[in-house]
Parts: C-alpha cells; sequence; structure tokens
C-alpha cells in the first residue's frame, strides 16, 4: 500500500499557486494512459498540480480567503441544508437532498478499501480528501491530520445498492420522500403517467401538480398536491407562496424586512375576510376547500384559486361559515 | 494592387456569398473579418439565434441586425424542466415580440424554448406579421387556446404551428374553427400537447382536408382511435404522424380500417402519440414499420412481448423513445434488427416506485451499444448499473456525442463492485472524443470529474447530481472542459473555492446553474460585483439572502454571461448580485 498522501486541502501553508491553464492535463507521461489502469503516482501528482487556491484570477493577493467551506456552516438559520439533522428535510420534496450527503449514514462512503487493485489504490487518496472535507466542516485544524488516514472500510450491510435514509420516512413499502425534481422526468410526462398509475393501481404514486392562482397575482404557481399530508400543511405553503404579493413589494428600498416573510399577516387575510382557498374540481365546479376529507380532496382538485372573500359568496354558505369558524 | 482586392468586391457580391453561409458560427465569423463584411454581413443576416433570452435585449438585437426573418429564443435555465425554477422566474417574450413588432415587419419565423408567451403576446405576434409563417413553442406555458384562436385566425400564410410539450391553459376546443376556410397553408402542426376535449374532430378534418401540404401531424391524446382513419386517408401525403389515445375496443371493422388508412400513407416515416395503447391495435401499423425512421412510444404502457414484436418490424429505425417496459430483452431484439439506430431513449414507467417496475437494467443499453454501430444519443433511465458495463459501452460506441444516463436512486453504487462510477464515466469521456453532451448519476467522487476535465475536450453541456466530494471536482470541470457552455449541477458539495477561482471561465460559458449546494451569498455576491460582463441571479425562496449571514449557501443560483446588464422583471425571489443593486439588499 502506498504511502497516504498528507494533503494539504485548503492550502493555508502553500505560496505558489496552481495554473489553471487546461492545457495542462495531469498525466504528464507521453501517452495517456488509459483508465482502468491509472497508477497511484498519477493521482498523487493530480492533487498536488490542483490544488486550489481562493480569490479570483489576476486577483491580488494569494492569501486571500473567502469564508471557508468548513468553518462557516454553523448557520444558525434552520432551512440551511446544513443542519445537524439530515433527515428531516427528505419529507416534502426537500431542496436539500444534499444534506444527507454530509450527514448521511456512512454506509454511503463505505468503499472496500482492502487494497484489491490499482483502482483502489488511486482512490486512495481522493477519497481521504473527501473525508477530510466532511471532518473538517466541524474542525478545521484537524484537517491535516485527517488527509494522512486511509479509510477504514465500511461493511456494506447488504448486496443491495445503498437505502436512501428516505426510507426511514416513508409510510411503507410502496411509497417513499421523493426529492424535487428527481428523477428528471418533464411535467408532462409525470402528469402523463399518474393519470396512467391511477387508472391502473389504486394508490397512485407520483406526483400532481395543480396551478394556483391568486386573485391581483402577477403570475400563477404550481404545487405538488401529494407532497401535502392535510389541509394544513397546503394552507401554509401557499400562504408561503404567496405572502409576497399580498404585503406588496418585498424588495423596494425602504421597506424593512421582517423574518421571512409576513406570514402572519396573509394568516390573517386568509383566514378573515379577504380571501379564501377554493378550488376547481373535476366536474369544473369551484368549491371551498375544506369541505371534504384531504383523500377525496386531492382525487379531485385540478386547480387552485385563492379568490378574494368578496367573490366567494356564490360557493356553498354553509362551508364558508365553517370557513370561518376554523382557527 | 492584390491588397485592395477586398475593398474592391462590390458589396452585393459579398453579400450573394454571404448568403451561403447559413450557420450561425460561420456568419459571426464572417462578421469579424473586417468592418466593412461586419456592415454588410449584419444588413443580410436573416436568421438569429439567442440562446439565453436575457444574454442580449431585444434593442441590441435590432440595432445591429435590421433585417431578420427568423427568430430563435430560449428563456428559463433547463432545470425547469424538472421544477426546480420557481414559477415566475421570467423568460418572457413579450418585451421581444412588442419591439419586433415594429422593427421586424416582414418576420416569418419565431421559435420559442421555456419560455412564458401570454395570450397577449400571440394577439401581437397575430397583428403584427403579415407574413408570418412558423410558430414553434417548445416547452412554453402562460397562454391559452384563445391565443392559439388569434394566431388561425390572422396568419394566413402559416405553414407550422408547434406546441410542442407546452403547457397550454383549456379554454375551448374550437380554436382551430378559426382558420379561415380559405387557409391551406399548413404543413406541420403539432397539438400533442394540448389537454382533453380540446381540439374539435370536426375543424380538425375540415383543416387537414383542405391542406394539401400538410407533411407533419400531432394529435393530442382526446382524439380517439377511430377518427384516426378518416385522418389519415384525408392526408395520404403525411411523413410524420402522431396518434392520439391508440385504445378502442376491438373490433375488426375498424382495426381493417385503420390498417387500411395507415397503409395509404406511402411516405410516413415518424410515428408518435400513442397513449394507452391496446396492444391488439398495434399490428394496424405493421404496414408502414419497414419504412418508420422514427418511434416515439414512449407514452405507451405496453409489455415487452409487444414491443418486442413491434420493433422488429422496423428495420430502419433510426430514432426509438420508450419506456422501460421493453426490458432487456427488447433491447437485445432492437440492436440485433436495428442496425441504423441513432438515438435511444428508455423513460421509466414507475419512476417513484421502490421496487423496479421491468427487467431492464444495464445490458440493455450493453446490447444496443454492440449491436447498433451508428448509435450517438442516449438518454437511458435505469435501477442498476456497473463499471464494467459502462467501460463497455464506452469502447463500443466511441461515437457517442450525447450520453445521459440517470440511475434512478440518487448515490447508487455500481451493482456489482459497489464501487463508484469514476471510472465507468471516465471511460465514457476517454473513449467518445466527440462527446457534447453528458449528465451523470450515481455514486460519484471528486475523480469523474478529474477524468471528464481530463478527456472531455468537446463536451457542451453537463449535468449533474448529487456527485462529487469537494470544490475540486467543479474545478476540474471549470478549468478542464474547454468546450464547456452549459453546466447544471444540484446537490452537489461544491463551493466557493472552485467558483470564485473558475470566475473567468463563466463569461466563455453561456450559464451555470448550481443549486441545492454550498456556494455562499457572499461568493456570489463577489462574482456579482468583480464580473460585470456576468449576471449572477440568486433565487431563495426564504426571503432575502441579505437577512442571513453572508456565508449561508444560497438556495439556487444561476449565472449566465450577459451584454444587457443585470434585468429588470425579477420576481420577489431572485436577486441580482451586481454591484449597483446591492444596495437594495442590506
Amino acid at each position: 500500500m502506498s504511502t497516504p498522501l498528507e494533503h494539504d486541502y485548503i492550502g493555508l501553508s502553500e505560496t505558489s499557486s496552481w495554473e489553471r491553464s487546461s492545457e495542462k492535463t495531469p498525466s504528464s507521461s507521453s501517452s495517456t494512459p488509459s483508465i482502468e489502469h491509472k497508477t497511484t503516482t498519477d493521482t498523487r501528482l493530480n492533487l498536488k498540480e490542483t490544488e486550489l487556491r481562493l480569490g479570483l484570477p489576476g486577483s491580488h493577493s494569494p492569501d486571500r480567503k473567502l469564508p471557508l467551506f468548513g468553518k462557516d456552516l454553523e448557520c444558525n438559520d434552520k432551512s440551511n441544508g446544513f443542519a445537524v439533522s439530515p433527515l428531516k428535510n427528505l419529507v416534502s420534496g426537500a431542496k436539500r437532498g444534499f444534506s444527507d450527503a454530509i450527514d448521511a449514514p456512512n454506509g454511503k462512503w463505505g468503499f472496500p478499501m482492502n487494497g484489491k487493485s490499482d483502482v483502489d489504490l488511486a482512490k486512495g487518496p481522493v477519497l481521504a480528501i473527501s473525508r477530510a472535507v466532511l471532518e473538517g466542516k466541524n474542525n478545521l485544524p484537524a484537517m491535516k491530520e485527517v488527509g494522512a488516514v486511509s479509510l477504514s472500510p465500511k461493511p456494506i450491510q447488504d448486496k443491495k445498492n445503498h437505502v436512501p435514509p428516505a426510507n426511514e420516512h416513508s409510510n411503507g413499502p410502496a411509497s417513499k420522500a421523493q426529492v424535487v425534481g428527481w428523477p428528471p422526468i418533464r411535467s408532462f410526462r409525470k402528469n402523463t403517467m399518474a393519470s396512467n398509475s391511477a387508472k391502473n393501481s389504486d394508490d397512485a404514486v407520483g406526483c400532481l401538480y395543480v396551478k394556483v392562482s391568486m386573485d391581483g397575482a402577477p403570475y400563477l404557481r404550481k404545487v405538488d398536491l401529494k407532497t401535502y399530508k392535510n389541509y394544513m400543511e397546503l394552507s401554509s405553503a401557499l400562504e408561503k407562496m404567496f405572502s409576497c404579493f399580498s404585503i406588496g413589494q418585498c424588495r423596494s428600498g425602504g421597506l424593512p424586512v421582517r423574518d421571512g416573510f409576513s406570514e402572519s399577516r396573509l394568516m390573517d387575510l386568509l383566514h378573515g375576510s379577504e380571501y379564501v382557498l377554493t378550488y376547481e374540481d373535476k366536474d369544473d365546479d369551484w368549491m371551498l376547500i375544506g369541505d371534504v376529507p384531504w383523500e377525496m380532496f386531492i382525487e379531485s382538485c385540478t386547480r387552485l384559486r385563492i379568490m378574494k372573500g368578496s367573490e366567494a359568496v356564490g360557493l356553498a354558505p354553509r362551508a364558508m361559515e365553517k370557513c370561518k369558524n376554523q382557527k | 494592387m492584390q491588397k485592395r482586392l477586398a475593398y474592391s468586391l462590390p458589396d452585393e457580391v459579398l453579400e450573394h456569398v454571404f448568403s451561403f453561409i447559413q450557420s450561425d458560427k460561420d456568419r459571426n465569423a464572417v462578421s469579424a473579418v473586417c468592418k466593412s463584411w461586419y456592415e454588410i454581413e449584419r444588413w443580410c443576416r436573416r436568421k438569429i439565434f439567442v440562446g439565453n433570452c436575457y444574454a442580449v435585449s431585444p434593442g441590441m438585437v435590432i440595432r445591429r441586425f435590421p433585417e431578420v426573418r427568423s427568430v430563435e429564443l430560449k428563456g428559463k435555465p433547463h432545470f425547469a424542466d424538472f421544477n426546480l425554477v420557481p414559477d415566475g422566474w421570467g423568460g418572457y417574450v413579450l418585451p421581444w415580440i412588442a419591439e419586433m413588432a415594429g422593427a421586424y415587419p416582414w418576420l416569418e419565423a419565431i421559435r420559442l424554448k421555456r419560455m412564458v408567451v401570454t395570450d397577449e403576446s400571440l394577439e401581437l405576434i397575430a397583428k403584427s406579421f403579415k407574413n408570418f409563417k412558423v410558430l414553434v413553442l417548445s416547452s412554453c406555458e402562460g397562454f391559452s387556446t384563445d391565443g392559439l384562436a388569434a394566431i388561425a385566425a390572422s396568419c394566413k400564410n402559416l405553414r407550422e404551428l408547434d406546441l410542442r410539450e407546452s403547457d397550454v391553459d383549456d379554454l375551448s376546443g374550437h380554436w382551430l374553427s378559426n382558420f379561415p376556410e380559405t387557409y391551406t397553408s399548413m404543413v406541420s402542426l403539432n397539438i400533442s400537447c394540448l389537454g382533453s376535449d380540446e381540439v374539435s374532430i370536426s375543424a380538425l378534418e375540415r383543416l387537414v382536408s383542405r391542406c394539401p401540404n400538410l407533411r407533419s401531424l400531432r394529435l393530442n391524446r382526446a382524439v380517439p382511435l377511430d377518427k384516426i382513419a378518416n385522418i389519415l386517408r384525408l392526408a395520404p401525403q403525411l411523413i410524420e404522424f402522431g396518434t392520439g389515445a391508440y385504445s378502442a375496443e376491438l373490433r375488426s371493422d375498424v382495426f381493417s380500417n385503420l390498417a387500411g388508412a395507415f397503409s395509404n400513407c406511402k411516405e410516413l416515416k415518424s410515428l408518435s402519440g400513442f397513449w394507452d395503447v391496446v396492444p391488439d391495435y398495434l399490428p394496424a401499423i405493421y404496414s408502414v414499420c419497414s419504412r418508420l425512421t422514427s418511434l416515439n412510444l414512449s407514452y405507451a404502457t405496453i409489455q415487452s412481448p409487444d414491443l418486442l414484436k413491434l420493433v422488429s418490424h422496423c428495420p430502419s429505425l433510426q430514432r426509438l423513445l420508450v419506456l422501460d417496459y421493453i426490458e432487456d430483452s427488447g433491447l437485445e431484439a432492437l440492436a440485433s434488427n436495428c442496425k441504423d439506430l441513432q438515438e435511444l431513449r428508455v423513460f421509466p414507467s414507475d419512476p417513484f416506485g421502490v421496487e423496479p417496475n421491468a427487467s431492464l437494467t444495464e445490458q440493455g443499453l450493453v446490447a444496443v451499444s454492440l449491436g447498433c454501430p451508428k448509435l450517438q444519443s442516449v438518454l437511458y433511465f435505469c435501477r442498476r448499473m456497473s463499471n464494467a458495463a459502462l467501460v463497455t459501452i464506452a469502447k463500443n460506441r466511441p461515437n457517442l456525442t450525447r450520453f445521459r444516463l440517470c440511475i434512478i436512486e440518487p448515490r447508487t453504487a455500481d451493482y456489482l463492485t459497489l464501487e463508484p462510477f469514476d471510472i465507468g464515466f471516465g471511460a465514457i469521456v476517454e473513449h467518445c472524443k466527440d462527446l457534447r453532451r453528458l449528465s451523470l448519476s450515481g455514486l460519484l467522487t471528486d475523480l469523474v470529474f478529474e477524468y471528464i476535465g481530463t478527456y472531455a475536450k468537446k463536451l457542451e453541456m453537463l449535468s449533474v447530481a448529487f456527485a462529487g466530494d469537494s470544490d475540486l471536482g467543479l474545478h476540474y470541470v471549470l478549468s478542464g472542459c474547454k468546450s464547456l457552455r452549459k453546466l447544471e449541477i444540484r446537490d452537489c458539495p461544491f463551493g466557493d473555492k472552485a467558483l470564485l477561482a473558475n470566475a473567468s471561465k463563466l463569461e466563455t460559458m453561456r450559464s451555470l446553474w448550481m443549486s441545492s449546494c454550498s456556494v455562499s451569498y457572499g461568493a456570489c455576491k463577489l462574482l456579482g460585483q468583480k464580473m460585470p460582463k456576468l449576471n449572477a441571479e440568486v433565487i431563495d425562496e426564504r426571503g432575502p439572502p441579505g437577512s442571513r449571514p453572508e456565508s449561508c449557501p444560497v438556495e439556487k443560483l444561476y449565472i449566465y454571461r450577459s451584454v444587457a446588464g443585470p434585468r429588470f422583471d425579477m420576481p420577489p425571489f431572485v436577486w441580482t448580485m451586481n454591484e449597483d443593486s446591492t444596495l437594495r439588499l442590506s
């Protein structure tokens, strides 16, 4: 086994800057070795030569640093993908799939490091770097030492490919939490297939995008009804989405920005007399939200509309009453 | 005497010479030769392509090219197809139409992709361009059948109306009736994206019957099978045809009528549609199968044996789109029957299911790579893959130019060795020297990016998701891929360092998309301030990035080069990082 490379990833002590010339290839030998036979030496060279420096090209000081990768991830912002609890974001179509790359069970990084082939060895230093980055996230000075440690082999639990953490949150073997926009399939195809599977089976897994319009808003939004479990979740998501319209310009010069958007104000608007949540069902009738059980609702809803209270007068009065009495 | 030759050729002669030069790249090269060539060229350029509608303003285009007849614009970034770009982001075509209405009264063709098109825009097109001929709206949205009605009513010379994969608001099925009885010039009509009940069959039949030049007709799902035969008989000259729902109760008279109608179409080369297929009706198309070069069965939920049989009838096939129901066995049949195959796309029938829905593995793709010597373009969704298979594919098919592999579960490892796919994709970029487009998936470390940076010198577009370990990965790509124009990344641990260190590379590219990565707000601001020729936009639905620490990563970042400066039509959740606007953010 080759000597593990002690690599100063951040480049804090190096003074030479590397070249960004794209002509320079890592394999400096005359014939480019085929990838399957790449040797350890080549990889070691590569890392040295491609050591990153901060700063823009032609920028003044080689020591100029921006907040480093590891140090600054202790943001307290909950919705920051680097939150320590890795799994919670996956439930409702999270945009932070990446968070479980950092924090997920180590099974994902468990490559069999038993020195079987050159290929494995070649990967050694690179993997060590990646661990350094991961672990350095919380403890910067430790990076130098970590770089020298080879990965301990992680046992592979089963023959199958890795089990995504999402399964821990799933309701059953047939459904799983979905990542937004993955797999990369267009809405047209997804909607077509959703209607196919609805015909074929009872539980149509997939997604159900419906358009949401709000009176006075400049454009429509689309929401996936399958990402919500009940009316409360839908309603608060809509509030977040449309609150910027109701409070006018969010971003004009002098307007003080409060925490997130002024959700409380929109809640008032929605629960008061100004706006009501309505939906169009399969018979093209406009109904007030909340009348029917949630399951029935998502099966019959074809689009949503946040209507001005005054316009909702024509809708079922009993439902109106029920709506006002709800908290 | 020789030196002055360039000046001695009259403008008209040069213009005539230039008229043989059609490609944008060549035209751009011509215009850079000297000032007089620039002048002559700009007056005779008839077609323009703007790959990013915000890279330049309509006014700038019009000032430089006053005599344009055909405009092509693209709006939203590619990841908008997968709902990663929130609604309202932008890509409005109206400002372009409004300015072109005045400047290009003789405009003939508008082709748009991923743009927001309103009924108002369509109405403006209808009344502004007297010789309007071609309207292609690819993956567009924001308009309804009312807008289409306006086009139908006014565009007497319309040849092509193609709504491929657009999201159209269904208001009335009668817009087709707005084509006057005197209108006969349709050549290509694609309404396959329209929802149910949006088309009046009788209006459609009347239209088809009076357009003798109709060569391409793609219907929508709502057109029932028993109407197809009649439509085909009205247009036996069709080269491309898209059915509606391909299902009906099995009746021999309907079947034979349909089969007869198909066999009547001697020039039919391309078939699509095939929603809700009833397999018993498939043999109705057998008579055209031997001539078929393009077959889109990607909505056909039929099983492998039927697909296999169908594919075996199509030896001339060059392009096949199909669901994973085709399975490895079907792909093996494809490989042995269809030696002219150039493009293969296999879509997942049940992308969200945990268990595989069909027996489609890496074997199918390996078989096709071995059996189809002309295979250039691959889009393949599957649930398992191995490095060995990828290496084999790479060695079999060094002529691949587009390779998009989607292993459905993020970060899936090689099922044989449990290793990442660095070696496999490395082999692809090493052997396929003309590779222009690549999409990665599965478990991947920084190593794959090193290979890409080393070998993928012709790569123009790269899509990355759930891959890499560190900034090194991004750095390899940005510093190594000479021809890179579009880079889109999601959920990767790439941050500030690589981005800032390669900032000038971004000016050589059309655009960079990064979402759910680790790029900090501070870095975005720095980029925006230091690189005036780039528009750096932060998309963040959590609220102003200035309300969080500078080191906090942004949700989404979209950077593109532009000579138009920052745009003014951004919604509240998009912030520009350019200098003069950062004042607003504090």
